[in-house]
């Protein structure tokens, strides 16, 4: 391969503005960052509920069932040209007009389609982790006189979430990643920062090179906190479902 | 001894051949070794390189870059070696020409300086540049007549950029608004709420020409910027590169490419039949005139 490196590229100024492509594609890891944020915020606080609706079964379950069946059979980047270009259909005039003006339009729509997506994974990991609770768990608690959400909100849960935060570290990194379809609708994130910077330069290695370590970099730091949280929750002298970890009694 | 002279013949030719494949080097021995030149083509960069209704690869840049390749054969003195095409897009064509997949870039690709340290380019066939798209009844006859006009462009462009400098800079009080996207763009020209489009010549052609009445729109004035497009090869391989280069020359000098242009830019094109009608630019005449492989602007006022 006839291929000509020149790392000192990375200190040469971008022509989109930036001072240097590497500044480039740190403020694409930066919007990579935010995306993903925004979108596991999102995703947790549907997919739980969705989670905890599968199983307390009838109609609602029936809906949350097919909620998760429609947005995880569907490829991301189907879902995200429909709320992208589709959706902004639908809305009454005034905010049709600022869903396809308003330059943050890419982000919001891309983000918002990001986490609708993931919370259908979510929901199942809930569901399965409640799920996986003995009986024997809920009819204790309803014997000493807890109401059902009660139930939930200081036996089931607590379980469960413990239960899920290695699949959760996963989900996370998976959201990292699955950011970059982003740049189909125009998100300038880590992956379009880079295409940019190999257009421009024709430095094609050098930038993705970069964006791979600032992927890892960026997934290293999640499972790092998440393995913190996890050493965090453990309880004492409980066994903790699959991560196998035994809380030491204080 | 009939079979003898043949067999000695044979060995001095194998000998010439090996000895003829070691005196050259870089791409040239390549294709001597292989017995094939690569050039590389677009799916949908129209009318440069892209595959028509019959999905054979076709255009402008494709067929100059064949006879290019026809060239390198008669200067090797090997009318055996095949020609082969092979696609790329804009994010694979610098990986498949470094790693030899291909050997010429033929799409529409823009010889930039910064690109120079990784590529070489040949001689420049199209220039293409920032122009300005107005309706024929509008009496705009260039920038000067856009004083206090609405002008529009795409937005994110280099071309939005550099109309919004200009306005900027030389106080023109235009009101400069962005399109989404081609389509947009140019229907805010069409139902008159910009007086003017700005971006790629080549681009505005095939929106006008593509519209419902072609004839009402002209390109107006110089272009505001300038972008040669070349046949991108490897860097470092002179030996090659001048064989390209001549042939270049060649099709410069004699007027073919004219004849190539003319069959491209200002007739009916697979594969609806459309007529781009855009006659080549000061510009590219005098690349035309004066061959030459510049990156740089100035080159080409």
């Amino acid at each position: 391969m006839n291929y000509h490196w020149n790392w000192t590229i990375l200190s040469a100024p971008a022509p989109d503005g930036s001072p240097t492509y590497l500044l480039m594609l740190l403020s694409g890891a930066m919007t990579t960052v935010l995306v993903a944020a925004c979108a596991a915020v999102l995703a947790i606080l549907l997919g739980v509920p969705l989670g905890i609706a599968r199983r307390i079964g009838g109609p609602i379950a029936g809906l949350a069932a097919a909620y998760v069946e429609v947005f995880r059979n569907i490829p991301l980047l189907a879902q995200m040209f429909l709320w992208y270009f589709v959706f902004p259909e639908l809305l009454p005039m005034g905010l049709q007009t600022l869903a396809k003006q308003s330059s943050h339009a890419p982000f919001v729509l891309g983000t918002l389609s990001l986490g609708l997506y993931t919370a259908a994974r979510i929901c199942e990991q809930v569901r399965s982790a409640l799920g996986a609770i003995p009986r024997g768990q809920s009819m204790a608690g309803l014997a000493l006189g807890l109401r059902p959400v009660q139930l939930y909100r200081y036996v089931l849960l607590p379980r469960a979430f413990r239960m899920i935060v290695p699949t959760l570290t996963s989900e996370f990194i998976s959201i990292v990643k699955n950011s970059a379809v982003l740049l189909t609708i125009g998100v300038m994130e880590l992956t379009a920062s880079a295409r940019a910077m190999q257009e421009f330069s024709f430095q094609v290695f050098e930038a993705f090179l970069v964006a791979t370590a600032l992927y890892l970099s960026i997934n290293f730091v999640i499972v790092a906190l998440m393995n913190l949280v996890e050493r965090r929750l453990v309880t004492a002298g409980v066994v903790d479902g699959i991560s196998g970890r035994r809380g030491s009694q204080k | 001894m009939l079979k003898v002279a043949a067999v000695v013949c044979l060995s001095t030719f194998a000998l010439n051949n090996s000895t003829e494949a070691q005196a050259l080097n870089g791409t040239l021995r390549k294709i001597v070794e292989t017995g094939e030149i690569v050039v590389s083509h677009r799916d949908a960069s129209i009318p440069f390189s892209y595959v028509d209704d019959k999905q054979r690869p076709v255009g402008y840049a494709l067929e100059i870059c064949l006879k290019v390749a026809e060239a390198a054969k008669r200067e090797l003195g090997k009318t055996d070696i095949q020609t082969k095409l092979s696609l790329v897009n804009s994010a694979t064509r610098i990986p498949l020409l470094l790693n030899g997949t291909v050997d010429m870039e033929c799409g529409s690709t823009t010889n930039t300086v910064e690109r120079q340290q990784q590529v070489a380019f040949s001689m420049t066939y199209f220039v293409t540049g920032n122009r300005i798209l107005a309706k024929k009844s509008s009496g705009i006859k260039g920038l000067s007549d856009l004083r206090g006009k609405t002008v529009a462009s795409n937005s994110g462009t280099t071309n939005l950029r550099q109309i919004t400098e200009i306005n900027t800079r030389q106080a023109m009080g235009m009101n400069v608004i962005a399109g989404k996207d081609l389509a947009e763009s140019f229907l805010l020209l069409e139902t008159d709420r910009a007086a003017a489009l700005v971006m790629d010549d080549i681009l505005l052609s095939s929106l006008s020409a593509n519209s419902r009445s072609p004839d009402d729109y002209q390109l107006v004035g110089e272009p505001l910027s300038i972008e040669p497009y070349a046949i991108m090869i490897r860097k470092d391989d002179p030996a090659f590169k001048a064989v390209v280069d001549k042939a270049m020359i060649d099709l410069m000098k004699s007027g073919e490419i004219e004849s190539i242009y003319k069959k491209w830019f200002l007739s009916a094109i697979p594969p609806r039949g459309i007529v781009l009608n855009l006659p080549p630019s000061e510009a590219l005449r005098k690349a035309w005139a004066a061959p030459t492989d510049a990156a740089e602007t100035e080159a080409y006022r």
